[in-house]
Parts: structure tokens; sequence; C-alpha cells
């Protein structure tokens, strides 16, 4: 449904994202997660056909987002961080309007703008005007515009900043009512979010993906360990023996064998920092040591950098800004 | 079709716009107010004057008719054109500018609309006010015919306020291509102004005596190409300088708005 591929976008000398790739499926729900700043809100823009990429390519339901960009928004919902809305208008007329821009057949107009405030929960507002609504309201109006012309696929920055713990479930709800039927990206920078709505997730950092997987897997590498990459001259089932005697070690894995140098990949708990024990044990067993390097440190430093609770907001200068302009 | 469509949406939604806010009252207001007034000075001075040409015509014997046309309805259609001047950066100053401001843009630009649609729309409804405005000032024209003994002639009435409202337009292009340069609207509302004081100056070089690139520089001016409209006669090369007027100002805002997704 959704294939990016080495897809880079520069503002002048600065590189918002350089060369991602990922796919989407049919039906399915990605978390798109990442620091503020990492480029979520870039690539989604390059989606909708917003901004063109500097390089690589895009490919939504089939068409091309640079070449083929009217077939492209006919069939994307596209929630900004910000919803886009007129305060001056009331909400049924804003949704209206939308509905004709989006090529609504004028004889399914009432009824797919209805359907909409209902699928939204904006019935009691349907004749405010959108500069008297709370912020919760304006969401779900946006959320209500995105939904408005039934796209195949559905792209949502942020759905739920800002929004009140129980605006958030609901929010979250709905996003899930609507996966399956639509395809689905959003964007959070909430760890927690992408483990209750999607059923993948792409973790990007400064412009790049750093890791694709399922939020369970994610979570497990995140509280799950260190993971050492060594470099072991001997024999295999040797080497194994003196890895595993050492106190920590969850498992051992070889990923390439060259000239009698193994290449291993030992999991470690979280926490431990074994590398002395570890070459100690290598050295005493006979064998030598190559190298010994930490690895998946950038995800685990990524994680950090990720709120990893609800309930605490990101302070007003951490908040996107930078990566919009 | 679609074109068609989309055009009579966007329409529509400006129209919300400046009717949902004080724009088009105060617009309305102040422009049918002005031309109230000069109408009432215009209509006084002629009343003076055919006054004291009565008086000198049975002094002397003879003397001859006022034309409405040339001492009334003339002076105050090329009085009303300096109201379009400051009126209309009103009318086109908010029509990019707030919705690069609020982020709606973003909603109308991953819609399937075409970046012409969008412009043209604007144009259009920003001109559609205007012509309710030109009409409205027309009311107090109609006045004459109920109550002069010898009406005027009224094609140059109608000419007159075609030349008012092509110099609308005129503006109203440009000042809708100013708002897209910025997001302030009061910033695009003061430029759109500058712009349009300096269009109506290079008229000021007109002049029988002047050298042939004065004369060029003269063409340029809005207000030289108004002069023989409101006079009654419609040439071919007035509506064309309008018209291209327009347009350019049309293909600027569409250059500027289409730039300024790969500038971002």
């Amino acid at each position: 449904m959704i294939e990016v591929e080495s897809l880079t976008k520069r503002y002048g000398r600065a590189t918002a994202v350089d060369g991602i790739s990922f796919r989407v499926e049919k039906g399915e729900i990605l978390g798109f997660l990442g620091p503020n700043g990492a480029g979520k809100t870039t690539t989604m823009r390059i989606l909708t056909c917003y901004l063109p990429p500097t390089e690589g390519t895009a490919r939504v339901a089939g068409y091309d987002v640079f070449t083929q960009p009217m077939e492209v928004k006919r069939r994307v919902g596209y929630l900004p961080e910000t919803p886009p809305l007129y305060p001056d208008l009331t909400v049924r007329d804003y949704l209206t309007f939308c509905a004709k821009v989006k090529g609504v057949a004028p004889r399914d107009r009432r009824r797919r703008v209805d359907e909409a405030i209902e699928r939204c929960r904006a019935g009691d507002v349907r004749t405010t005007l959108i500069a008297k609504l709370s912020k919760g309201y304006r969401q779900r109006v946006g959320l209500a515009q995105a939904t408005l012309h039934n796209p195949e696929v559905l792209i949502l920055d942020e759905p739920t900043a800002g929004l009140d713990p129980k605006q958030i479930i609901e929010t979250r709800e709905l996003i899930r009512s609507l996966g399956g039927t639509h395809t689905v990206i959003l964007s959070t920078h909430i760890l927690p979010e992408v483990s209750m709505t999607c059923g993948r997730v792409v973790i990007i950092n400064k412009g790049r993906v750093v890791a694709e997987d399922s939020p369970q897997n994610l979570t497990r590498r995140l509280k799950g360990a260190g993971t050492l990459h060594l470099e072991v001259r001997g024999e295999e089932a040797g080497v194994y023996e003196a890895l595993r005697t050492v106190p920590g070690v969850l498992t051992v894995r070889t990923r390439g064998r060259h000239d009698g140098v193994l290449t291993l990949e030992v999991e470690v708990e979280a926490g431990r920092d074994v590398r002395s024990e570890l070459a100690w044990a290598v050295v005493t067993g006979g064998f030598g040591l190559l190298g010994l390097q930490q690895a998946g440190m950038s995800l685990e430093e990524i994680f950090l950098h990720l709120t990893t609770t609800e309930s605490s907001d990101a302070p007003p200068a951490e908040r996107q800004g930078g990566e919009t302009r | 079709m679609t074109a068609l469509r989309n055009l009579a949406a966007i329409v529509e939604k400006e129209w919300r716009h400046y009717f949902g806010s004080p724009i088009a009252y105060v617009a309305l207001f102040v422009w049918t107010m002005l031309f109230g007034i000069f109408f009432y000075f215009a209509f006084s001075y002629f009343l003076e004057y055919s006054m004291r040409t009565a008086q000198q015509a049975m002094q002397y014997g003879g003397g001859m008719r006022l034309s409405l046309n040339e001492v009334l309805i003339r002076p105050l259609l090329q009085n009303t054109a300096v109201v379009a001047l400051f009126i209309t950066p009103m009318l086109t100053m908010r029509l990019f500018a707030e919705e690069k401001r609020q982020g709606t843009i973003e909603l109308l630009a991953t819609s399937p609309l075409s970046d012409l649609e969008i412009v043209l729309g604007k144009f259009l409804a920003a001109a559609g006010l205007f012509l309710v405005m030109v009409l409205a000032g027309m009311v107090d024209l109609a006045l004459i015919w109920r109550y002069a003994q010898s009406p005027p002639d009224w094609k140059p009435v109608l000419t007159g306020g075609l030349g008012v409202f092509l110099l609308g337009c005129s503006f109203i292009a440009m000042g809708t291509f100013v708002s897209t340069l910025t997001r302030n609207q009061i910033v695009a509302g003061i430029l759109s102004f500058c712009l349009f004081l300096g269009m109506w100056t290079l008229g000021w070089a007109e002049d029988p005596m002047a050298s042939p690139t004065m004369k060029a520089v003269a063409y340029l001016g809005v207000t030289t190409h108004l002069e023989d409209l409101v006079k009654g006669i419609v040439d071919l090369k007035d509506i064309v300088f309008y018209l291209s007027v327009i347009a350019f100002g049309i293909f600027l805002a569409h250059q500027s708005v289409e730039s300024q997704r790969w500038r971002a």
C-alpha cells in the first residue's frame, strides 16, 4: 500500500530525512516512532504530496507521490500536527467544504459529513464555530476531516498530542477501529502509544530508520538486554562453552565465519557490563580475541529520548518546532 | 467539471470568511459611504454650476445645457477608483497569508486541488465581492434616472462601471500574488498598497509632450486606461491592458504558490 524507498529530504544544508525505506501493507497500522525533530513530520508531508522529496521515491496506493500527486491526494486522509481548521466556520460548514475539495460526490456529501462527525464523536458541536472548540474537539474535527472521504490511506501526525487521558484512549480506539479497512501511519514520540495501537513500528532518528519491528519485540529489546559483538579466533564449540560460563550472558549466536575468525553476537542481561569478564573468558580459554564491541547502543539512546510514560508532556522548548521548519 | 466544482467550493469558502468576519461589511460600508459623499459633492457642484450657466444664459442669452454624464458621473467614477486603491488591499491581504498562518494551506495543498484552482478561486472570490461593491455604489446613480428631467446617457455609466471593476480586479490579482509572499496579513496589506500606488503613479507620466519612453511608462499606469472607459469609449487596448494585468497577477501568484513547496 505504501512503499518508501531511500527517501531523502534536504532543507538547504540540513538533511531532515536521510534515505529512509519502509513498506506498509494494506490494512496495517504502522507506528512512526522517534524523538522530536527525527524527521517524522517531513516524511509524512512527503507522503501526502505537501513537499516534494529531494531524492528517492514514495508510492502510496500504487501511485508515485511525485509524478501522480492528484491520484495520491484522492486516496490519502491527512491530519497534520496542528489540525488545519478555519476558526470562523462552523464544524459542519468546515467539513462540508472539506468534502467538496476532496471530491466527495454531491449526493454523498451530507451523509459522509454526518458519518465523519458521528465516527469522531463531534455530534454535540456540529453547529459550533471552530474558534470556540476545545483542543480535544479540534483534534476530533481534524480526524473527521481526514476520514471524511473514506480514504484508503490515513496519515496521522501525532494524533493524540495535547489530549487528556480519556480523549487519548478514545482516539486510540478510533484509530484501531480504522485499521483493517484502512492503512494507517501514525507518528508519535510516546513509546506506550505504539504498543497499544500499532501492529508494527518504524523507529527513526535524525532522519534514518534505526529499527523496524513489532512493538512486542521492541519492548523486549528495550527491557532486555544489550548485545555485544565479538570477533574470536578459535574453534566454535570451545568458544561457546567459554562464553556461557560468564555470569550475565543469555545467548550466544554465530553471525559469521571467516578464515577461522568467528563473529559472535552475545546477548547479556540489561544493565550489566560484562565486557571485561567476556574478554577474560576468551583469553583464558586460549582463544584469540580480535574484537569486542557493544551493539544496539543507538537504539537504547533513542529510547532514552522517547517519552516512556503517558503523562509527562514534553516541555515546550522540546516540542516539534525544529522539525516543521 | 471537477475544476468548476473545486473553484465554486473555494469561492464559497472565501465568501464565508468575508461575511463571517467584519471585512465584507466594513468594505461595503466604506465603499458605499464614500461613493455617497462623492456623489453628494459632485451633485452640489453640478447644481451650482448649472445655476450659474442659467443666469449667464438669462443675462447674455444663448447658453448651453450641462451634461450630467460629463459634469457629474465622470468625475464621480474617477474618484471611486481612488477608493478602490485603498480598499482592495483589505480584500486580498488575507487570502493566502491567513491560510499560511493557520496552517490550513496544508489542507488545501494535500486535497486533490491544483494550485491554479486555489489561486483562481481566491481571486474570483475577492473579485466577486468587489463586483458587489461596485454595483452597490451604482444604486446612487440610479437616483439620477429617477429625478432627472432629461436622463443621462446610460452607456458611459456602464462602461465606466466596467472600467472601475477591471481596475479593481487588476489590483486584486496583484494583491493575491503579494498575499502568497508572507504569512503576515499586515505585511501583505502594506506591500499590496505600495504596489498598487506604484501602478497608479505610473499614469502621472502621461503628457502629450512626453518622450516615447515616458509615454510607454504612462501606458503601464492603471488609471491611464480608465479615462476612455469612463467617457464611454470602449477601446480594445484598454480592456486588453486590464485583462493582461489580471492574468499576470494570477500567473505570479500561481508561480509563487508552486515554488514555495520546493523551497519549504
